[in-house]
């Protein structure tokens, strides 16, 4: 029993070094970051926009980190942002860095893309970009015979929708949209070497 | 550098060399005597030479000439026969509902609307699902099951308090069905291989732990004087997964960033500290019975074994290269990506090495086959994953699908090969009956095997070419996509091939466990033996 529980203690311990190494010692590092100021916490709708990405797997295709452009060009040229920083994430819980990219990268979809229309007619039919593999999320929408007050109305073009009756958003797909929006982290990042005033 | 940093990076150099020391002081002092000897428990008296293939009709062979050290394998493995049924034939069951899933989502990737109205079935549920249900379900519950089977053979004592694994059985799967039903509906956690709420983990942690009891108390009784280095990976697998499943799904504790420290440190680590060592270990058994011939070199599994654990510990962060997160930890990662080479060459020598001169031995032992191929899958996987680790190499292969192509020649042509390999070597033993057709053997392994080529070479030629394109911007996004088409199309035929494979194989598990079939006195082989009788047991 001895060396059994020689092997059973050595491992573990090897594991508690690397617990050490890449769980404890990087969540010391990153929480003291500094959060930069033009980050703005969720508000309540933008929360549960992101309880539905995370839902309906967004994650899986799309990315949250655009790269270095001194590592990875394409990251900026394709306009998907500077290079995030930790403090971009404070108020990602959890975070959805994402390690797909069968769709483009979404840190930044929100200043790319400032229409709430467009980001719900495609999630309506994701094929108004043609070529696209997304799936659709017609399921985040409801088939009305009158639009109420309040309600929003989509409309994906003939031949797109329901024969009969109005297309409009529920609660959710509105909520998924405005987290869309969100992504914006277009403000400076103070962590980040400046161009012209070199802190350090 | 700020001073932090350089701090950090300071105890992390000393951590490292530490470790280093110790496994040369250790080494230089003996720690690894056992020398070529304990290469040899595995035999009992006389039987190096002979190899063992499913069993011969052992209950009356055994009557008519009673051998006590056989006797007491045959009962060893009869003490086992009822916690590595409820195990693995779960583990079938888990790895027909994974396939499905995993099939659908591919087919998805090129229809987007098949199934579209359906929030069941939309492809961010059903993608999770699949990769869930054949870690959790397929390759951790066969695993265990494999491990139970082992476990007291390798001690040479009966299996005590089989129920309590039973009892596991019945609570991890309560779990799957939980943890599967929870992504369909949405309630996932959100983390790549943890998004099992973190509620339905414990019926895991509880279910697992119920395993342990069984193995320890079956340790406890062992009646050999040296620890085979298969039950080294299996002890240390067994220690390792509860602690990282249980950090990792802390509920609230790793906001940010610092949470995908911790979900890429726990992914991989599933892979590196929990499914890894299970395949090798049972590799480190397999291929040296069905040859009858030990591994050629006891002291460089022993070596193999604790670089492993040094070095694997380490490697998860390599999937964020690129990401906000600090340097320093993400050249660590790399450099222990690239150390992995060490424990990989030394199991390959042993795996690879003792196989020299019996190849011939692959064209009529299905386990030998199935086994032999799933070691050298390990040992190419392993080392495309180090070149995957490098920047150069990672620049290009990071986000594409080339990822998912490596990710299943690591989990599929390696690990499920071995454990298909591992239960065509013990069903027999637990169900004194021989495997009703050769041929289903036959089929199974070659529509897997096929389907997995296809797999790999598609998502792999793509992934690359993806990977490139998205380098610059020079390429449009969507003409990416386009090119993208064909190879998924590709995938999908390759994981039809591997889906009918295992409707296959869990049809013929059915017949063997309702005997169906003639009774024999002869393992089924792919081909009738004409190796002289006594060399097969």
């Amino acid at each position: 029993m001895k060396r059994a529980l020689a092997i059973m203690v050595g491992s573990a311990l090897i594991l508690l070094l690397a617990t050490l190494t890449l769980v404890v010692m990087p969540y010391i590092q990153i929480s003291s970051e500094q959060v930069p100021d033009g980050l703005k916490p969720y508000t309540a709708q933008q929360l549960e926009g992101r309880q539905i990405y995370i839902a309906n797997g967004c994650l899986y295709c799309h990315s949250q980190q655009p790269r270095d452009p001194s590592y990875a060009p394409g990251d900026r040229d394709r306009h998907w942002g500077r290079p995030s920083v930790p403090g971009d994430y404070t108020y990602d819980k959890p975070q959805l860095l994402g390690t797909m990219r069968t769709g483009p990268d979404l840190f930044n979809v929100g200043a790319r893309i400032p229409s709430l229309d467009w980001h719900l007619l495609h999630l309506y039919n994701p094929q108004i970009v043609p070529g696209s593999i997304m799936p659709p999320y017609r399921f985040l929408f409801k088939v009305v015979d009158e639009v109420a007050e309040g309600e929003k109305e989509i409309h994906p073009g003939k031949g797109f929708g329901p024969e009969k009756g109005h297309v409009v958003a529920t609660e959710e797909a509105l909520a998924l949209a405005e987290y869309l929006l969100a992504l914006d982290h277009t403000y400076p990042a103070p962590t980040l070497p400046q161009p012209d005033t070199m802190k350090e | 550098m700020t001073p932090t940093i350089a701090i950090l990076l300071i105890i992390t150099f000393l951590l490292s060399t530490v470790g280093l020391l110790l496994l040369i002081w250790s080494i230089a002092n003996n720690q690894f005597s056992h020398g070529q000897e304990a290469a040899r428990t595995i035999f009992s008296s006389g039987e190096e030479g002979i190899g063992e293939d499913p069993a011969e009709k052992s209950t009356e062979a055994l009557a008519s000439s009673p051998d006590v050290e056989l006797l007491a394998r045959h009962q060893a493995d009869q003490s086992s026969r009822k916690a590595a049924l409820v195990w693995i034939g779960s583990a079938i069951f888990w790895i027909i509902v994974g396939s499905f899933y995993g099939l659908l989502a591919s087919t998805k990737m090129h229809i987007p609307d098949l199934l579209g109205s359906s929030e069941w079935f939309t492809f961010g549920r059903i993608r999770p699902m699949h990769l869930n249900a054949v870690t959790y379900g397929w390759a951790s519950m066969a695993g265990i099951g494999i491990a139970l089977f082992l476990i007291p053979r390798l001690f040479k004592t009966p299996l005590v308090g089989g129920k309590y694994a039973i009892l596991g059985s019945v609570i991890w799967n309560i779990g799957l069905v939980l943890g599967l039903g929870a992504i369909n509906m949405g309630l996932s956690d959100g983390m790549e291989w943890l998004e099992f709420p973190w509620q339905i983990d414990l019926l895991f942690v509880v279910g697992g732990a119920l395993c342990a009891v069984p193995l320890l108390l079956t340790a406890k009784n062992r009646t050999v004087s040296h620890l085979y280095v298969t039950s080294w990976y299996l002890l240390a697998a067994l220690v390792w997964f509860p602690i990282l499943f249980f950090i990792a799904n802390m509920p609230f504790t790793f906001p940010g960033a610092s949470g995908a420290t911790v979900n890429w440190w726990f992914a991989h680590n599933v892979l590196g500290l929990w499914v890894t060592p299970l395949g090798i270990g049972i590799a480190y058994y397999m291929i040296p019975k069905i040859l009858g011939r030990p591994i050629i070199s006891y002291q460089l599994s022993l070596i193999g074994f604790w670089s492993l654990a040094l070095f694997y510990s380490q490697v998860g962060i390599h999937h964020i290269i690129g990401g906000p997160i600090p340097t320093w930890l993400v050249t660590l990662s790399i450099v222990h990506s690239v150390m992995m080479s060490i424990p990989v060459i030394t199991v390959a020598i042993n795996h690879h090495g003792t196989m020299m001169g019996n190849f011939g031995r692959l064209k009529d032992s299905p386990t030998l086959r199935f086994v032999w191929i799933g070691a050298l899958m390990y040992t190419a996987s392993s080392l495309q994953g180090s070149m995957e680790a490098l920047r150069s190499v990672n620049v290009i292969t990071h986000f594409t699908h080339y990822t998912v192509a490596h990710a299943h020649l690591g989990m599929y042509a390696f690990l499920s090969f071995i454990l298909f390999g591992a239960i065509y070597f013990i069903m027999p033993r637990l169900m004194n009956w021989e495997w009703p057709w050769r041929r289903l053997i036959s089929l199974h392994f070659w529509l897997v095997s096929i389907g997995i080529l296809i797999y790999f070479l598609s998502l792999t030629i793509a992934g690359w070419k993806q990977g490139l394109d998205l380098l610059t911007a020079d390429t449009y996004f969507m003409d990416i996509v386009r090119m993208t088409i064909p190879y998924l199309e590709a995938r999908t035929l390759g994981g039809t091939l591997m889906t009918m494979g295992h409707l296959v194989f869990a049809f013929h598990f059915l017949a063997m466990l309702l005997r169906r079939g003639e009774s024999r006195d002869q393992p089924t082989l792919f081909r009738p033996v004409n190796v002289k009788k006594e060399m097969i047991r």
